[in-house]
């Protein structure tokens, strides 16, 4: 068994009298494709901020490539190698798509040509002809291409895609699949997080399910289909 | 190369201020590149970072009332009134920096704005700086050359050009591009890789700087200070309006808003009331929110076909 790249270890985050995550613990093998799943409000995206570093857990620990980062703000745990993408697109709309992927290139990416670097990063990812324009001038699925590209910009160990696909056709998730694919054939440790069950269950190794913030399934996305809590935690008794 | 340009727009400057023109143009001249630092230094935070300061008065005063204490009880020379100035008025801005962990938008600029009447309150309940009635200010003899007044101009010429030359640095160095990703959108930045933190505290208090350097020699150019002067309104609307008017994602912009409203405004106190500035500032500015939002800066481009 490969090592572990993120180890999650009883998490709780509360937001007022609010228990968002109870004493959640996962653990994410290096070069896994790791699905995290759950019913709206179950705490997937309080968790990956509290991985990412826009949150701070309010018990727990968080560790990730050995290191513990449960009290590092997110620029540090970016330039250790944790990426994200955002569930509604966050570009910098000042910029060219060109200069949304120079900021993690000069901030995080320890690129030695950014130039080079932004090219071969929108080539693969399908924006190369709409580098200079802004990003108010994408569809939706550039939009979120340009996500997953300034995320990629980071050099990342470990991507987390939060809701990648929300809102797009088939065709499309059939698009970003393919790319999160290929990323993860170069090495890249890719959690993602998705309502897209045909999508997370083709894409992951491994899922794991959260209902009302805590852990309540974890498998292989075959075990977690047949998985009577996981049923009654999407459709009710 | 910047550097080059700064010494001979200097050099300039001395050989203007040599020149026998009318005094009065010194006098309102003065004015007019005290709102090129003022513009200057709150765009590096307002324009760069986003960050919408309505404290300006605080900043300005800070500078001109340390210089006040600096003259009355040690009648310490013009440069460390200024350096003296900046400093304080950059731990202020250092302060104010804090205040962006916890508040955003309109939020930071109430704030800002709060900040400016607690300290005029204070000053006005400190005698030793003339309390609320003021304190009259003696300059010191001899300048070293022309009339006070043609000197303080010299020196606010060359401060306007050192915060310039600031302002473009920071504007086209990896920290420009740090404040403009984090002033897009914070959170982004900062899972970028961007020290949002240290960058905004890094703008405040050159921001705060600058602000304080401005506010330095009022002192000696007015001869009299009391808080409403200090703390005027003007220098919040001006300060917000010149950089907006010129464009705020350029070091051009607060220049040319500058110079265009702050002549403006001197020819409007000359020719017809010293009233009408607030009022032109007030049209000029709406008509620029509504038709050009991206200031002069942004309606060239545009007039380019870019």
């Amino acid at each position: 068994m490969a090592r572990a790249l993120l180890e999650i270890e009883g998490v709780v985050k509360r937001f007022g009298g609010f228990t968002a995550l109870n004493r959640v613990s996962l653990s994410v093998r290096a070069g896994e494709r790791f699905g995290l799943i759950g019913p709206n409000g179950s705490g997937k995206t309080t968790l990956i901020n509290c991985v990412a570093g826009s949150l701070h857990a309010d018990e727990g620990r968080i560790a990730f490539d050995g290191l513990d980062i449960t009290q590092l703000p997110a620029h540090r745990r970016t330039r250790l190698g944790i990426a994200r993408s955002f569930q509604i697109p966050k570009p910098f709309t000042s910029m060219t798509v060109r200069d949304n992927l120079g900021i993690p290139l000069e901030y995080a990416g320890h690129a030695v040509d950014a130039d080079d670097a932004a090219r071969e990063i929108l080539d693969a990812i399908g924006l190369a002809t709409k580098a200079h324009l802004r990003p108010a001038g994408l569809t939706q699925i550039e939009m979120r291409k340009l996500e997953l590209a300034r995320a990629m910009a980071a050099r990342p160990k470990l991507l987390i895609s939060d809701e990648a696909m929300a809102g797009l056709s088939s065709a499309e998730v059939d698009d970003i699949l393919a790319i999160l694919f290929r990323l993860n054939a170069q090495g890249i440790t890719i959690i993602m997080i998705e309502h897209i069950m045909r999508a997370v269950m083709r894409f992951s190794e491994r899922v794991v399910v959260l209902d009302a913030g805590e852990r309540i399934a974890e498998g292989t996305p075959d075990e977690i289909v047949r998985n009577p809590a996981v049923e009654k935690a999407y459709l009710g008794e | 190369m910047a550097l080059v340009v700064g010494a001979a727009v200097i050099a300039a400057g001395i050989a203007l201020a040599s020149a026998r023109v009318n005094p009065y143009v010194y006098f309102a001249g003065y004015v007019i590149l005290q709102y090129v630092v003022i513009a200057t230094a709150w765009n590096i935070l307002g324009g760069y970072a986003g960050y919408v300061n309505f404290g300006t008065p605080a900043f300005f005063a800070m500078g001109a009332y340390t210089a006040v204490l600096l003259i009355k009880s040690l009648r310490a020379p013009l440069p460390v009134l200024i350096l003296a100035g900046g400093l304080v008025a950059g731990l202020l801005g250092l302060g104010i920096g804090y205040l962006t962990l916890r508040l955003r938008g309109t939020f930071f600029s109430i704030a800002t704005l709060a900040l400016s009447v607690v300290l005029q309150t204070v000053i006005i309940n400190w005698e030793y700086v003339g309390g609320s009635r003021g304190l009259s200010v003696i300059r010191p003899g001899g300048p070293p050359f022309g009339s006070y007044v043609t000197f303080l101009f010299t020196v606010m010429f060359g401060l306007a050009v050192g915060a310039v030359l600031i302002a473009r640095f920071i504007e086209r160095s990896w920290i420009g591009r740090g404040l403009a990703a984090l002033r897009d959108n914070e959170e982004a930045a900062e899972c970028m890789g961007v020290p949002t933190l240290r960058l905004k505290l890094f703008a405040t208090t050159v921001s705060g700087f600058l602000l304080g350097v401005a506010g330095a020699p009022f002192p000696y150019y007015v001869t009299f200070v009391e808080p409403n002067s200090a703390f005027a309104l003007d220098y919040a609307v001006n300060a917000l309006a010149m950089p907006m008017i010129g464009g705020t994602t350029s070091w051009v912009g607060p220049v040319i808003g500058a110079v265009l409203l702050g002549t403006a405004q001197q020819l409007a106190t000359v020719t017809i009331s010293s009233e009408m500035n607030l009022f032109i500032v007030g049209v000029v500015l709406v008509a620029f929110v509504v038709l050009a939002p991206e200031g002069i800066i942004g309606l060239a481009r545009r007039l380019r076909g870019h």
